[in-house]
């Protein structure tokens, strides 16, 4: 374990020297920068910086170098700071410059008027975890972080206890602002963590009883919001991005108490504060010990929070990549075995499910989305099935998220994000989720009744992503359509109110008596390192490249044509469609990343099984009364 | 000189309006006697002798004479006092404005706070040796030295020659603005204005900043970089000019410079801290504002112990309280009076930047924005405006118990200049002006394409590209994008004519209708798009919301207001409630929308066209019924549609072949190639708005002839077989689609060739739509009344049947219901249904031939 990791313990200093070096010659910022990443790029470094997520705000050290492995869910103004600024040496009185980047506070006696001052702009970014990860996806990553113990105050024993607090909360405590109060107490942190949470109240003196919002997208989360001071590349972030951010981390207390002093005759000539509302205050400058801020200083644009997975594009992967195929064709047969057995022995459905897994809008053309697979899994059977289904999903995809589609979650849950103008933030809805995220949407839980305008919206939103895999922001005067890449699963009784890419009606070939237990059986009887091949596998068959080459492409064609000669009205292009997307996803699935005429005809042979099996279907539903 | 305990006459108009007497010397003025906000003079502190420098930031807003107000005579200052004395300061008459020779007489100042006097930051001492005769600027040429003003490279004398130049001299024969309308556009424009001032008599001079750098480069650079040293000039130079030529007006204030539309217009994203102190023109969209603020501009303080009062001016939102009274030496004894501060009007606006530009993916920025004075409360949230003003950047309050501060600092916009963008609509003008910008290679690639011989080809072709063939519905939507030429006849009483196409498209579902819907409405910058099962009239039209905050009522409007100008997809139209169907027939003839509401009445523009798509009542097209019977839409909405297309899977082998090879293409193409068609998609949109800018087509004679002979072409195709084949309504259809197409050429003229085109199309769409199934003949009275001709023709044979055959019974009174249609049946050769023979009963009956009373029938 090299000891001498300034660059962690204390990257300021770097950067301060390195500011000193340049005699106000701007190149050292590029140098900063050039610095950090040539540190990180070393092997393994990467996993020496603390990870926010991982190990509890209050072991870190402020000022360190830690990392954040998060979606980015608002992004604040610009703001102006002083890059440079001049200040007096109280002991020699002389004239010093300093680097006011990335920090929050300035030393004393800043001369304001200097003419060395030097302005420069950065923007804040509101980051939240991932939301929906797995909670394997977190123990993963939490191990692997333990394994190499960081240079923190963090005292490794205390890993297990506060780990099982994580999963202890995150089942049974949904309120989200426990995290300050429910600090054990008894180390020496706890004191800091007592002096500021009085303060954090008092900034917030018209509304004493409300909790700090943390706003994550979706409810029941926790862990770590941040404040991401963003300095370089604007313009190459956007919205919902997943983003590891190596920063910074900032948590002076200044920042609480610069906001709580509230003197009322200099409010009243200072108008530039009272132009804030206490709720705005809150939202952008929320106390330093619940939300920290983070100096970026370098970011690395997340393709997948699969742990299992090496998540650069390095080498690395590469290896890996062809490692893992030469096993891919036997895990799918695990896999879909597996499914099979989990959707009670129908194993076209259990294709179709691992189809849908591994879908991916991969590009867009003008305003189609290419690659999305929403399945409607239908006739699923009720009581808690799905939901035990749900979990087993859960276990094998990074990301995931139940939303019980009951009439009253459907009026009362806020799905979109809206943008608050008191507040100036956009407080978040469970439709602002990271790319790939399997959202598992119940049905089944729908009853009769009426819905009200909300809920219109709502069910009107979940028409539009699964059809165009989009989310009109509600800005209030204007919507804002963002773009996203979420894989819905629907599962209902008969076909679902909602569009949806396929239909697969399930048709069990097993009724066990108590399904609960069937399941848990089923799911028991994985061993851990198969579930993670599985995992490996679904996430890496996502991301292969696929073509298509011109000879099948004829033989599609000719086939397509074929098929109108028979019956025009049987085939449309809708079906093409389909069609195309399935053979991809199917020789995805198998490893192939050429289309073959094997995976055109098998592609056809399961979608005129599923087609006469949804035909089936309605004549039987014709016959009922 | 007045008196400091003169109560000034009138005119106390408001807490800002600071037309009284400037009490340098209101050590002894009874307190009693004045009003609160009288004394604002920001820059000459009687308090301070020792600063006259302070006003070297903004020389005229600091040389505000405060005259007690309308007072023509008596306090009418000498020009001759000197200036320059150091003894002058602190006196009012160091606050004469501009310059000595002017014939400004007592009309007061207005304080300009939007300029900012607070910054006079660290050019204060240099400047003490500096003063001169225009209140301490220094501009002495007559010394043969440039001076200029600290910091700048301004010179107020020639600056304010050089503005008073361009006053007097520019004329811009080209302008098209609405402010200049009623102008001599030949004579110098700011001329004419300054006279419409002095018979309006509202102080303010509104200045187009491209104007100024069209005259002098040089001015509007400096006017750029410092506004609040230039603009005051600019106030002086005006007062002078103004009180010279219009000598007996009277003005509450002095005429006040606004600039606007700097051209370093700018969106909210592009500014940086380079901007800070310059003057900006930033566009954007309001989304709150605050309550009035009272803000104070002097604060007054009395001591407690020798009643001696004093008078601080708030410096960068601070005021220093005096420690030590001056008098009586004694610490820390002086009392802020509140009612003897002077304040100003201060709101906070914010504005977020507008969605149209932004790029994709990231949230819009909000900026803060100060109005002051009388441009508060000048806009509402909801506004489109266009923001001229001067960004600020202040630090955070340092906090005098802690040795660090935040290093951040807060930024805003001091406003000079509002510009409602969306104001327009009011006016009924054609098109906004805050349409992008085009750059010269921009209009030349544009006008590059246009003068290919395809280019109609080429943009159809462009338009949804994942959309396969459908070239003719294509064609009609991008008629559709450009739209005909807006005609005003309002004067002549006969109101607006339509300009927008409409366009319904219906066939068979999962033809990709939705898919070119979304298109449309993402290719125009002012789409809206709705599903006519998701919108009620109300989300439509527009509805009334009481604001929660001031229990205002406030006019909302929905999709068909927001999308004026624009193109309002409705998806599913067949799923509409009638009445929400129903508010669009006002819409799509009179392109209006009335509102009665809440006790708002109002008539709201929504000169939109619309898009819309729909399914066949029985989910399959049914070929043997016509347009109507499928959709089952009135026909009174159906014939406001200037082309109704159906979508239907053609079912034909080369077709089939050509699909799949697209569908193929389409999930398959390369990088490059999509890469390409984004290109397209730029270039079209710029097309579109440049077209729908700037070119505005005229019928010339052969096309007016070629149209009529169209049109009585087609009533001639039904004539000869007794029906009616065309309405007025399908030529003033033919005449927008010519428009369009002449449009989409950028061509001024509407020749043949377009009148050709829309023919064309127009009867590709009827063959499609208004072929009546039954005879397979053209049928417009399909879509105009609903019922095709032979249809109709056919009732009344049965009727007619029906009518000989009870005549032929002889003198029945009544017969059975049951027995008559059996009758009929069996008479009969084709086969009548029970519906066409209750439609005959009822033809009888209307003709007072006989009445039906449940299962009889009697004749009368």
């Amino acid at each position: 374990m090299p000891s001498s990791h300034d660059w962690i313990n204390k990257p300021l200093g770097v950067v301060e020297a390195m500011f000193a070096q340049s005699n106000s010659n701007p190149e050292w910022e590029a140098k900063v920068l050039e610095y950090f990443k040539g540190q990180l790029k070393e092997k393994e470094s990467h996993s020496w910086v603390p990870s926010l997520n991982d190990v509890p705000l209050h072991y870190l050290k402020p000022n360190s170098l830690v990392k954040f492995r998060c979606l980015v869910q608002d992004m604040f103004d610009p703001e102006f700071y002083m890059g440079v600024y001049e200040t007096v040496d109280p002991s020699t009185k002389a004239n010093v410059l300093r680097c006011g980047k990335y920090k929050d506070v300035t030393e004393c006696g800043v001369d304001l008027n200097s003419r060395n001052t030097v302005t420069a702009e950065r923007q804040t970014f509101y980051c939240v975890p991932i939301p929906g990860e797995s909670p394997w996806a977190k123990e993963i990553s939490f191990l692997s972080a333990a394994r190499v113990v960081p240079s923190t105050s963090y005292v490794p024993s205390r890993q297990k206890r506060s780990y099982e607090e994580d999963d202890d909360d995150m089942d049974t405590q949904p309120q989200k602002q426990r995290e300050p109060h429910t600090e054990p107490h008894g180390n020496g942190d706890s004191k800091r963590q007592e002096t500021e949470a009085p303060s954090s109240q008092t900034t917030t003196p018209s509304d004493c009883s409300s909790h700090l919002d943390l706003n994550f997208p979706l409810p029941g989360e926790r862990g770590p919001a941040c404040l991401v001071k963003v300095y370089e590349g604007l313009d190459s972030f956007k919205l919902n991005d997943t983003l590891e951010i190596y920063g910074i981390l900032s948590v002076n207390p200044v920042l609480t108490v610069l906001g709580e002093e509230k003197d009322p005759s200099l409010l009243l000539l200072n108008p530039t504060e009272s132009m804030e509302t206490p709720e705005e205050q809150r939202a952008h400058d929320p106390p330093a010990s619940l939300v920290p801020r983070l100096h970026m200083l370098y970011a690395r644009p997340l393709q997948h929070n699969n742990p299992l997975l090496p998540s650069a594009p390095t080498e690395d992967q590469s290896a890996f990549v062809s490692s893992f195929l030469v096993e891919m064709a036997s895990v799918r047969a695990e896999l879909l075995a597996y499914l099979t057995h989990v959707l009670l022995g129908d194993g076209l459905a259990a294709e179709y499910l691992l189809l849908h897994l591994i879908s991916d809008v991969y590009t867009r053309r003008d305003v189609l989305p290419l690659g999305k697979f929403t399945l409607n899994l239908s006739g699923c059977p009720l009581n808690s099935y799905t939901e035990r289904l749900y979990q087993i999903v859960q276990q094998l995809v990074p990301c995931s998220y139940r939303l019980s589609m009951s009439l009253h979650t459907m009026n009362s849950m806020r799905l979109v994000p809206k943008k608050d103008y008191v507040a100036n933030r956009l407080v978040s809805g469970a439709l602002q989720l990271a790319r790939n995220t399997s959202l598992f949407l119940d049905e089944t839980q729908l009853e009769q009744g009426q819905l009200d305008s909300s809920g219109v919206r709502n069910i009107t939103a979940l028409g539009n992503l699964i059809s165009w895999q989009k989310v009109d922001y509600d800005f209030s005067y204007h919507q804002m359509e963002f773009p996203c890449n979420i894989n819905v699963l629907v599962t209902s009784e008969g076909r679902s109110l909602l569009p949806s890419d396929c239909q697969v009606p399930l048709q069990p070939q097993v009724t066990p008596p108590n399904m609960e237990e069937y399941l848990t059986t089923i799911h028991m009887a994985q061993f851990t390192s198969q579930i993670n091949k599985f995992r490996v596998y679904l996430s890496l068959a996502r991301t292969l490249d696929y073509s298509i080459s011109d000879e099948v492409t004829k033989a599609v064609e000719d086939d397509f044509v074929d098929m109108r000669k028979d019956d025009p009205q049987s085939v449309t292009a809708e079906d093409l469609h389909r069609m195309l997307v399935v053979a991809r996803l199917l020789s995805l699935s198998l490893g192939q990343t050429t289309l073959s005429r094997d995976g055109w005809m098998r592609a056809k042979h399961i979608d005129m099984l599923r087609r006469s099996r949804t035909e089936q279907q309605k004549s039987l539903n014709g016959n009922e009364p | 000189m007045s008196s400091p305990t003169s109560t000034p006459v009138g005119s106390k108009r408001s807490r800002d309006d600071i037309p009284v007497t400037p009490s340098s010397d209101g050590l002894a003025s009874p307190p009693s006697q004045r009003r609160r906000g009288q004394d604002s003079s920001n820059g000459d502190l009687p308090a301070m002798p020792t600063s006259p420098a302070t006003d070297i930031a903004s020389p005229a807003v600091h040389d505000t004479s405060l005259f007690s107000s309308p007072r023509r005579s008596g306090n009418f200052l000498p020009s001759e006092v000197d200036m320059s004395s150091p003894l002058m300061y602190g006196t009012p008459s160091s606050r004469v404005e501009g310059t000595p020779r002017s014939g400004v007489r007592g009309t007061p100042v207005r304080q300009r706070p939007d300029l900012g006097s607070a910054r006079k930051a660290p050019q204060v001492d240099l400047h003490t040796e500096l003063p001169s005769a225009d209140g301490a600027v220094a501009s002495e040429q007559a010394a043969g030295q440039k001076l200029v003003i600290w910091g700048t490279d301004v010179n107020v004398g020639t600056c304010k020659e050089k503005f008073q130049r361009f006053l007097q001299r520019f004329i811009d024969p080209t302008s098209n603005e609405d402010e200049n309308a009623g102008l001599d556009l030949n004579e110098p424009l700011y001329m004419q204005k300054l006279e419409e001032i002095s018979v309006i008599g509202e102080p303010v001079l509104n200045v187009n900043c491209s104007h100024v750098q069209s005259f002098d480069a040089d001015l509007y650079r400096q006017l750029i970089s410092y506004p609040q040293e230039v603009i005051p000039t600019f106030d002086m130079a005006v007062n002078e000019l103004f009180f010279e030529r219009f000598p007996d007006s009277i003005l509450e204030h002095q005429i006040q410079v606004r600039p606007y539309n700097a051209l370093k217009t700018r969106n909210m994203r592009s500014l940086n801290p380079e901007d800070i102190d310059q003057m900006i023109t930033i566009s954007g969209m309001v989304i709150r504002t605050s309550q009035l603020i009272p803000e104070m501009q002097e604060a007054f303080f009395q001591c407690q112990v020798c009643a001696f009062s004093t008078r601080v001016e708030v410096d960068r939102g601070r005021i220093a309280e005096p420690a030590v009274c001056r008098n009586c030496n004694t610490t820390h004894s002086l009392a802020l009076i509140h009612n003897r501060s002077a304040f100003s009007d201060k709101q906070m606006i914010k504005v977020q930047e507008s969605p149209d530009d932004m790029p994709a993916g990231q949230t819009p920025h909000t900026t803060i924005v100060y109005a002051h004075n009388d441009l508060v409360d000048k806009v509402q949230p909801g506004d489109r405006i266009n923001i001229t003003g001067i960004y600020r950047a202040v630090p955070m309050r340092e906090n005098p118990r802690q040795s660090t501060v935040k290093s951040v600092y807060k930024t805003h916009i001091d406003v000079i200049h509002f510009r409602k963008t969306d104001e327009k609509r009011l006016h009924g003008l054609d098109e906004d002006s805050d349409q992008k910008l085009f750059t010269e290679e921009r209009v030349q690639t544009l006008k590059e394409l246009a003068a290919k011989p395809d280019v109609y080809e080429r943009l159809s072709s462009a338009l949804a590209p994942s959309i396969y063939e459908q070239e003719d519905i294509k064609k009609g939507i991008l008629l559709q994008l450009f739209g005909g030429t807006r005609k005003d006849f309002s004067q002549t009483g006969r109101g607006n004519f339509r300009a927008e196409v409409n366009i319904l498209l219906c066939g068979d579902p999962g033809t990709s209708k939705s898919q070119l819907l979304q298109y449309v409405f993402n290719l125009v910058p002012r789409g809206q798009y709705t599903s006519g099962k998701g919108s009620s009239a109300v989300g439509l039209t527009a509805y009334v919301m009481k604001d929660p905050e001031t229990k205002q009522l406030v006019l909302q409007t929905g999709a068909l207001v927001l999308s004026d100008n624009g193109i309002c997809c409705i998806d599913e139209f067949d799923k509409m409630s009638d009445s929400t169907r129903s508010v669009l027939h006002e819409v799509m003839e009179q392109q209006t929308l009335s509102i009665a509401k809440a006790g708002i009445i109002c008539q709201l523009n929504a000169r939109t066209s619309v898009l819309a798509a729909a399914n066949p009542v029985e989910s399959q097209w049914n070929p043997k019924k016509t347009t109507i019977e499928n959709i089952q839409l009135p026909h009174t909405l159906l014939s406001r549609f200037d082309l109704i297309f159906l979508m239907l899977d053609p079912q034909d082998e080369a077709y089939d072949r050509r699909l799949a090879h697209h569908l193929v293409a389409l999930y398959y193409q390369s990088e490059e190639q999509i890469e390409e068609e984004f290109l397209d998609m730029a270039v079209l949109k710029d097309y579109i708005a440049y077209a729908r800018t700037y070119i505005n087509p005229r019928l010339n004679e052969e096309a007016s002839q070629a149209l009529i002979e169209a049109y009585v072409d087609m009533r001639k195709i039904g004539s000869g077989r007794g029906m009616v084949s065309a309405y007025p309504r399908q030529l003033e259809s033919l005449i927008r689609l010519a428009e369009a197409h002449a449009k989409v050429r950028f061509s001024d003229k509407v020749e043949t060739v377009d009148v050709e085109e829309a023919k064309r199309l127009h009867r590709e769409a009827l063959k499609q739509s208004a072929t009546d199934p039954r005879t397979g003949f053209v049928d417009i009275s399909i879509l105009t009344t609903g019922m095709s001709a032979t249809a109709r023709k056919r009732k009344e044979e049965v009727a007619q049947a029906l009518k000989k055959m009870i005549q032929s019974r002889g003198k029945i009174p009544a017969m059975k219901y049951q027995q008559l249609f059996d009758d009929l049946r069996g008479q009969s050769e084709a086969a009548i249904t029970k519906d066409m023979f209750e439609e005959a009963l009822r033809a009888l009956a209307d003709e007072d031939y006989l009445t039906v009373t449940g299962k009889t029938v009697r004749l009368l």
